[in-house]
């Protein structure tokens, strides 16, 4: 299989919890809680899905966006977007810089599961 | 002029009424040598009323008597205008000159 | 017979004795020996340039053919002498604290120091002099020549005589009138040789009366006697010309500029009028007392067609009295010698200052800043202008012919010169008298004089006899002797009628409309109220009353209350228990210093100097100004008062605005901090119970370690949501503190045990508990939590293997000083300013609170009167927190 994903969190938690989720739903999941280092993490990291949080210490989940889209190899990378802030500016700023979907916390599970699983789709028939 | 401030406070008889009589006076007689050119002027307007013509016509001797007596009269009420007015102010009236 | 030789020679020495009297006064005045020189009597004497040789020899031609008219020409001036305090009076003080040159300079000064009238009456009286010093030439040759037709050895030429006596009155008034500039233009040299010719003519005159009354005529009576029996014998007066030209010589005995030189220039002391009121008079009345029966006797005697003019010489001449000729002659010449110096000086000095100077100033662009300069100029100016009226009389003289149409011209003259009258009257009695209204009136009294008597005076040729017939442009109420349809009038009478009314009603009329400048405004109050400030003595309470004037000035321009306030301290400078100070020199300085911050330093000291010198304004006129400038300087500064407040309110919008735009933005910053924060537990809440409630199968310890995660994060958004409240009751200054007292140690260690308790590596403490014995009147549980928050941002924040946090207090000036320090890693420099700031957090991992803690810590620090800061440069994290021992209850 190898369906990996690749968790940028910073708030333990909720990184726990996704983890424990998409374990079990099959995906290999590897966290990382920094924003600086995010976007070379990103690149080694050959992922097939990323879940970005917006507010991160050292850059922002939307910089790191922007840099991603930027990139040749990372791109068309799927990445699934969320944050605890929520406002519609946020989302237009997201969607602007590329993202593939867009979520505000606090989510239900069966959302963030339909939304990888939807992306991860996507992306494989393209 | 501080020293002109309280004059004859410790008189008897204080001097401002003395004054007062004589600025009085003078102003009195300032009133009269201002009507002396007018009184002139009248009685040198006189002659006009004099007939010129016919049997009452007035003599030039009579004329001259006349204005030059007038003229001699307006000098001496004149001269003593002026030695009045001389007395009345014994100080000099105009110069009220001040050390400041 | 006298040869004319011996005449000239008589006369050329009499001319070398004025130049010596003349030479040895202005020596003496000059010496400040020279109060003789200043008495009334040569005052009065110096007035008698009024008899010229028109009235010398004229007088007894005039009595002849109009009998006793002649009269009138000394009655209008006698009546203006003994009338003196009426209005020379006022014109002399005028004079002399105006310091004027000329009549045009009066006018000019009165009138807001226009040139513009300067000019118009420097004109006029040329105009109206010129014909008049050619008169006098006139006289002079005709009395040479009746010595030169007795003479038959004598070759006499007219016009060269006429000349050299021209030329030689140019240098005695060029040599005598401007040796020097003095400010006051007094020349003493020249007053004191007329005086010495008014005695000459007043004796030549008074000899040849005496000599033909009881020389020929036998007695007084006799004398009358054939007055009666001559042509003349019979009182007949045109009524008309009695009136007019009685008030037309009192208006030329004023306004004449020869007459204003010696009356007003030259006097030395206004006191002079007194006397000169009467001596004067007896002085026209002496040389007019003779005259009738000399010309009596000379129609009687001397054959049919002689020229009545000259009977005063010849009638000497007749009976053989050569000596007597000779002694009228040097009378006549006297009178004519001394009007025309002193004319042409007065005459020079007008047209000098007044259109030689402003030309030349013009040219020259402003350049004469130096005084020398200036003065070489003006004395040039002034010779040329003597040489230039002599010239001009001269050559009037050789065009006109001599004849009988000059002999008309004095009277012609004297109206003209009246012109000026309205002006200098209205000037001189009424405030609202304007330059306008002068100038006005001045021209139109000037057309109508040249058009009604100068220009038909002066014989056919300068005016069309069709004009004289049928009027200007054929118009017959244009006609020059009947204008408006008046006629059968006197021409003079005409004339002056016409001239003067209309001439006054222009210039009142033309006054009432126009509105004065401040200059001419001031002048005029100046001119008005002449005596209010210069004359009558003071009455004791002078100086208060001073004082007073300066106070009610100043409270004008100062401002009400600064002006009390200075004067006040002013007056307990000078130790004086009274309202007022003395006016003393250092206080009128101070004063002055004062109002010049208003005014600007030359109307400040003008304004000073006005009241406490005693010139001429009043104080009203004084307030007025100042009433005006204040209203200036008041508008100016409530209009620059209004742009600074536009300029701050649109700094405050600015500020607002941008205030509003930061508040807005931190209110958006900080909702969506709130949203983050509450969002966050409230994720890792969601997350977990759907997988505790949707999964099956998991392990005890999994479910215990979920709902511990739960459960630590509600605790969390409880935390949070406390902080929040508190902030924001904190912030919104809603708090009411609890102050009590109590030791600063047992806050402390309150404190310590709630920040540390359930710590799994608790910090240690080092601290000196004896400091801490402080006693504090403050809201200890406020403070405390203070403590709480500091130690425990410590105990979350401080990575070293075994923190450590040392807390010093010290007691500085009454406030207590508490350190906390702690041995980590302390703030980065650039994260320092924000860490009082709300979500303010410098390291992702340790976020635990929700950043409002010091933010908390600060707001209380302010609402307990002190502060907390974090305090760089020590080993690690560093707070000081500061606090008054007591708190004022009043001060929050």
């Amino acid at each position: 299989m190898g369906r990996r994903v690749l968790l940028i969190e910073d708030e333990p938690n909720i990184a726990e919890a996704i983890r424990f989720l998409l374990t079990r739903d099959g995906w290999h999941v590897e966290t990382h809680a920094d924003g600086a280092d995010a976007v070379e993490k990103i690149a080694g990291a050959s992922a097939d899905l990323i879940i970005l949080d917006v507010m991160l210490p050292g850059k922002s989940g939307m910089d790191i966006l922007r840099e991603l889209r930027d990139r040749d190899d990372t791109r068309d990378l799927p990445v699934l977007m969320l944050t605890a802030r929520g406002q519609s500016r946020d989302r237009d700023m997201a969607e602007k810089a590329g993202v593939s979907r867009f979520m505000t916390k606090p989510f239900s599970n069966a959302e963030v599961l339909t939304a990888v699983r939807d992306l991860h789709a996507q992306a494989s028939q393209t | 002029m501080s020293d002109t401030r309280e004059p004859g406070k410790d008189q008897v008889q204080p001097p401002p009424v003395f004054l007062e009589r004589q600025s009085y006076r003078r102003r009195r007689l300032m009133d009269a040598a201002r009507l002396l050119p007018v009184l002139g002027a009248a009685l040198f307007a006189v002659p006009l009323l004099w007939p010129t013509e016919g049997e009452n016509a007035v003599r030039m001797s009579a004329a001259i008597t006349y204005v030059f007596s007038v003229w001699a009269v307006l000098i001496l009420v004149s001269v003593g205008f002026g030695v009045a007015a001389r007395q009345g102010q014994p100080s000099d009236p105009q110069e009220p000159e001040r050390d400041t | 017979m006298t040869s004319l030789n011996v005449l000239v020679a008589v006369c050329l020495s009499y001319v070398v004795l004025l130049f010596g009297v003349a030479f040895a006064a202005d020596r003496l005045a000059s010496a400040g020996r020279s109060t003789w020189l200043r008495s009334p009597l040569v005052y009065t004497l110096s007035l008698s340039i009024y008899c010229t040789a028109w009235t010398f020899y004229g007088a007894v031609g005039y009595a002849a053919r109009s009998g006793l008219e002649f009269v009138t020409i000394y009655l209008g001036p006698t009546l203006v002498m003994i009338g003196w305090w009426w209005g020379l009076r006022k014109l002399v003080r005028v004079g002399r604290s105006q310091r004027v040159t000329s009549i045009a300079d009066l006018i000019s000064s009165r009138y807001g120091k226009s040139n513009t009238l300067a000019v118009c009456v420097t004109i006029l009286a040329v105009i109206g002099v010129t014909p008049y010093i050619a008169l006098q030439l006139q006289s002079i040759t005709l009395s040479f020549s009746i010595f030169a037709e007795a003479d038959p050895a004598g070759s006499h030429v007219e016009g060269s005589s006429a000349f050299w006596v021209a030329a030689g009155l140019a240098v005695f008034a060029i040599l005598f009138g401007t040796r020097n500039l003095d400010a006051n233009e007094r020349h003493h040299g020249v007053v004191t040789a007329v005086a010495i010719e008014a005695v000459v003519k007043l004796i030549a005159l008074l000899a040849v009366g005496v000599f033909v009354v009881w020389g020929i005529a036998g007695g007084v009576v006799d004398t009358l006697q054939r007055i009666d029996a001559s042509e003349i014998g019979v009182w007949q007066v045109d009524h008309g010309r009695w009136a007019t030209i009685t008030f037309l010589a009192a208006a030329a005995f004023v306004c004449l500029p020869r007459m204003f030189q010696v009356m007003v220039v030259e006097n030395d002391d206004e006191r002079h009028l007194r006397t000169a009121a009467w001596a004067f008079p007896l002085y026209l009345m002496l040389m007019s007392l003779f005259v009738v029966p000399i010309a009596v006797v000379g129609l009687e005697i001397l054959p049919e067609g002689s020229n009545p003019d000259l009977f005063v010489l010849t009638v000497p001449l007749a009976q053989g009295q050569e000596m007597l000729a000779m002694l009228s002659f040097l009378g006549g010449f006297s009178s004519a010698t001394s009007m025309v110096i002193v004319a042409a000086m007065a005459l020079s000095t007008m047209v000098s200052n007044h259109i030689v100077m402003p030309i030349w100033l013009n040219a020259k662009g402003g350049g004469a800043s130096v005084s020398g300069d200036v003065r070489s100029v003006v004395l040039y100016a002034r010779r040329v202008s003597i040489a230039a009226v002599l010239a001009l009389g001269y050559f009037y003289y050789r065009l006109s012919g001599g004849g009988a149409a000059l002999a008309s011209i004095g009277l012609i003259a004297f109206a003209g010169i009246a012109q000026i009258l309205p002006a200098l009257v209205g000037g001189l009695f009424w405030r609202g008298a304007t330059r306008t209204g002068a100038l006005v009136g001045l021209t139109v009294g000037f057309v109508l004089w040249l058009f009604t008597l100068l220009l038909p005076g002066m014989g056919a040729g300068v005016l069309a006899p069709s004009v004289i017939e049928q009027g200007l442009w054929g118009l017959s109420w244009l006609r020059p002797q009947a204008l408006f349809g008046i006629e059968g009038l006197d021409p003079m009478v005409h004339s002056v009628m016409w001239s003067l009314s209309l001439n006054s009603a222009a210039f009142c009329i033309a006054s009432l409309l126009s509105f004065p400048s401040p200059l001419e405004r001031l002048q005029g109050a100046q001119f008005v109220n002449v005596f209010d400030h210069s004359a009558g003595p003071r009455g004791w309470s002078g100086s208060v009353a001073q004082s007073e004037d300066l106070m009610i000035m100043s409270q004008r321009i100062m401002g009400a209350r600064e002006a009390q306030e200075f004067f006040q301290a002013e007056a307990k400078a000078q130790g004086s228990r009274a309202y007022f100070p003395e006016p003393t020199p250092a206080f009128l300085e101070r004063l002055e210093r004062e109002l010049s911050g208003s005014v600007g330093a030359a109307t400040a000291h003008a304004m000073i100097g006005q009241i406490v010198g005693g010139s001429s304004v009043s104080v009203e006129d004084l307030l007025a100004v100042a009433d005006e400038s204040a209203q200036l300087l008041e508008y100016s500064s409530r209009l620059e008062a209004k742009s600074a407040e536009l300029s701050r309110t649109a700094h405050k919008l600015r500020d607002a605005n941008e205030k509003l735009t930061q508040i807005s933005l931190q209110k958006d910053a900080f909702l969506s901090q709130i949203s983050h924060e509450l969002r966050t537990p409230m994720t890792s809440i969601r997350a977990f119970s759907e997988i505790l409630r949707d999964t099956d199968g998991l392990e005890v310890a999994e479910k215990t370690r979920y709902a511990a995660i739960i459960h630590d994060e509600a605790m969390r958004l409880t935390r949070l949501l406390n902080d929040l409240l508190d902030l924001s009751v904190l912030e919104n200054g809603q708090v009411s503190l609890n102050v009590t007292e109590g030791m600063l140690v047992d806050v402390i260690d309150r404190a310590i045990s709630t920040a540390l308790t359930g710590s799994a590596n608790p910090l240690k403490l080092r601290r000196n508990r004896a400091a801490e014995r402080i006693s504090i009147r403050t809201d200890l549980d406020r403070l405390t939590q203070v403590f709480i928050n500091l130690i425990a941002n410590a105990q979350k924040y401080c990575e070293s293997h075994e923190p450590t946090l040392t807390i010093s207090v010290h007691d500085v000036g009454g406030r207590v000083v508490v350190d906390l320090v702690d041995n980590g890693s302390g703030i980065p420099p650039h994260s320092q300013k924000m860490v009082f700031e709300k979500f303010a957090r410098v390291s992702a991992e340790k976020a635990g609170g929700a950043g409002l803690g010091l933010a908390i810590c600060r707001e209380i620090m302010q609402r307990l009167g002190g502060n907390v800061i974090y305090l760089p440069g020590q080993e690690g994290g560093a707070f000081r927190v500061s606090l008054p021992l007591g708190l004022e209850i009043a001060a929050q």
